[in-house]
């Protein structure tokens, strides 16, 4: 059987099984729809927030962010991890135990304020359409590179999908796919790990295959690793600070850990769970089932940037020539993904530190033009120019996705381990776009509809305008995912830096300052958003062009715009303290529902 | 046993603060400001700062995590606000 003919099968049952899920956990009550009627076992709803967090970009970019940072890389594995030890233990529970349906209706009742609850609500859906559109994106090129059908038509069949199961099953049917979708993609992204983690170390944990010898004994491979990183001009791969300054990334570090934390589809799943103390061990449980993935990360990056090193220089490190490269090169060379230059004219492909393209580095192709040695044509090559001890100057352009998704074929795997890459990369896409499309379309059934705008609607109304919501903001995110906006890269820094800075200080202030008062939290929350949006577009220009270079010097405390979310944070905090200062307490009922929150069991 | 809710919320407040100083140790401490130093051990291949920045203190966030779940169970016990 054929590589395609595997792939088709594999995504085809998969889908089977999500659609076999939707049916079985229809949704009947808007209690179903919002929070799975509160019935979720906390191991289940633990997978299910492992499935929602782990987004196609934790699946498919992730290893490669981390193989081209090195050292650098922890600063994204430590942060989205650990905002699950503050979501334990400073939100989870207390939310849990408030026991409504949304993260705006917390907002709007402990401020008693409908414009506390309505800023809350345009927070969530700028982060939630932000994060959604990348994922349509990703469902598409895993699409179109696996399948071989346009971009257009993947997006359509993931759109369909999705329309399936969270319009019929609501939050319910979304919970149980989600279990499934992450046995998917954890098992794509293990097994793969795990054979490439032998064939480079004998070793089957890629955990320890890490921190081991190689097989072929030449040493540690991550001295290895470092000497050849070095050999060739780049900075060594476990020196820290090569790339950012201490400062920056402890900032990108937090603002990270606290925008997980703050994140509106991920807090919304510990509302689904039966008592506080579920909430609590849930979030162990999702940590479970996300460290597993993200531990493996790190392997999976360092032994493809050896064996993509390997590969392309060929074991004396001269490099390959072009005639005798692999069939993988060529293959994600024709889907734009690699290009190659040859800048030293010795028809050989060379890997080095150094743009080998000129402007931001990526290549330009001329059309389907061919070469002399039948490479892609490209109009763009750089100087060509050796960095420091350099044998040579780089002539290769890798995109990072490469580095999951090729991975298999770099290391020759067989064909169904790449059919199942396939199936996990859209399993993870599905899973996080369904969980972020639930939100938006409960927030705007519940929120402004049933709780601002039509207080009067039944249950059923409700339910029926919730249903409609998702399938709007599914062809909203459907759209974005045809036409991404040229900013999308650019707001991806959005959704972490205005979830720290907008919604988890109030959330945070909410449960643990009883004086905090809703002139406090409005204020707040203003001037947290603001001096993020501020920070990012005045560094990083979106719709207008950025009135500053980015770069360090012109930073406040060295911190970068992807970190600007702990200076708002701070900011929050800090207006929000002298405005509740100035202002009138809150009303008793408000007092007692904090005390209230914060004890389990009584009322 | 006692009931105060105080005394419960006190209770919480205190086993947060000190399971937040661990957090912070690990992640900011031996995985970023601390991370040269960490990095003259060597375990095995890791450079001992590299590891933590990369594995150790992902682990240590999840005992972390059923540490803190375990203990309040307790808790929830001792002031008899568990719920049924």
């Amino acid at each position: 059987m054929d590589l395609q003919t595997l792939t088709y099968i594999t995504i085809g049952l998969s889908f089977v099984l999500y659609i076999g899920i939707a049916i079985w956990s229809r949704a009947s009550s808007t209690g179903d729809f919002y929070v799975a009627g509160k019935h979720v076992h906390p191991v289940a709803n633990g997978m299910a927030t492992a499935a929602d967090w782990m987004s196609a970009a934790s699946f498919i970019s992730m290893a490669g962010l981390i193989s081209f940072l090195g050292y650098e890389g922890g600063m994204y594995l430590m942060g989205w991890t650990g905002g699950y030890v503050l979501l334990a233990m400073l939100l989870a529970p207390y939310l849990r135990k408030f026991g409504k349906f949304t993260v705006p209706e917390f907002i709007g009742d402990r401020y008693y304020s409908q414009l506390a609850r309505v800023v809350a609500v345009i927070c969530l859906i700028f982060i939630s359409f932000t994060y959604v559109a990348g994922q349509m994106r990703g469902v598409g090129i895993v699409f179109s590179r696996f399948m071989e059908v346009p971009v257009e038509t993947g997006l359509f069949i993931g759109m369909g999908i999705v329309f399936i199961y969270a319009v019929l099953g609501g939050m319910k049917g979304i919970t149980y796919t989600q279990v499934a979708q992450y046995c998917v993609l954890i098992f794509a992204y293990t097994v793969p790990a795990v054979f490439i983690a032998i064939n480079a170390t004998d070793n089957p944990l890629p955990q320890l295959a890490l921190g081991s010898e190689l097989s072929d004994g030449s040493g540690y491979l991550l001295d290895k690793l470092d000497k050849t990183l070095m050999d060739l001009g780049f900075g060594d791969y476990t020196s820290p600070f090569n790339d950012k300054s201490m400062i920056d990334v402890c900032a990108i570090t937090l603002a990270l850990m606290v925008g997980t934390a703050g994140l509106p589809h991920v807090i919304v799943r510990f509302f689904t769970v039966p008592r506080v103390r579920d909430a609590r061990i849930s979030a162990g449980w999702a940590l479970l089932f996300i460290t597993i993935l993200y531990t493996t990360a790190p392997a999976v990056g360092a032994l493809s940037r050896m064996n993509l090193i390997t590969t392309v220089n060929g074991v004396d490190g001269s490099g390959t020539s072009y005639a005798a490269i692999p069939a993988w090169f060529k293959t994600w060379e024709n889907s734009g993904l690699l290009a190659w230059y040859d800048h030293n004219g010795d028809s050989k492909v060379q890997y080095a530190a150094g743009n080998a393209f000129a402007g931001n580095g990526k290549p330009v192709f001329e059309g389907e033009q061919r070469g002399p040695h039948r490479e892609r044509v490209t109009s763009n090559p750089g100087e060509g120019k050796r960095v420091g001890d350099a044998p040579f100057a780089n002539e290769v352009y890798v995109d990072r996705d490469i580095m999951v998704l090729a991975n298999p074929e770099i290391a020759g795997l067989p064909d169904w381990v790449i059919a199942l890459i396939a199936a996990g990369g859209i399993a993870a896409a599905l899973s996080t776009a369904a969980g972020l499309l639930l939100v938006i379309s409960s927030s705007v059934s519940h929120d402004l509809l049933k709780g601002t705008f039509a207080k009067n609607i039944s249950d059923r109304t409700e339910l029926m305008a919730g249903r409609i919501a998702a399938g709007v903001a599914i062809s909203i995110a459907g759209y974005l995912g045809l036409h991404p906006p040229a900013f999308v890269a650019q707001v991806v820094a959005f959704a972490f830096g205005l979830a720290a800075s907008s919604l988890f200080p109030v959330i945070l202030m909410g449960i643990f300052n009883k004086r905090m008062n809703k002139w406090g939290a409005i204020s707040g929350m203003l001037t947290g958003l603001t001096f993020t949006l501020g920070y990012i577009i005045y560094f990083k220009g979106v719709f207008i062009e950025p009135f500053a270079a980015n770069i360090p010097e012109n930073w406040i405390l060295g911190i970068s715009p992807e970190g600007a979310g702990v200076i708002g944070m701070a900011l929050n905090f800090t207006v929000a303290t002298i405005v509740a200062r100035n202002t009138a307490p809150p009303p008793p009922h408000i007092q007692q529902l904090v005390d209230d929150i914060r004890v389990p069991g009584s009322s | 046993m006692e009931t105060s809710k105080d005394a419960y919320w006190k209770a919480n407040i205190r086993l947060v603060i000190g399971c937040l100083i661990v957090w912070f140790t690990v992640s900011f401490g031996c995985g970023i400001l601390l991370v040269n130093f960490f990095n003259q051990f060597q375990v095995g291949g890791y450079k001992l700062g590299f590891w933590f920045a990369q594995q150790g203190s992902i682990f240590t966030f999840l005992v972390l995590i059923f540490f803190y779940a375990i203990r309040m169970n307790t808790l929830d016990r001792k002031y008899g606000v568990r719920e049924d």
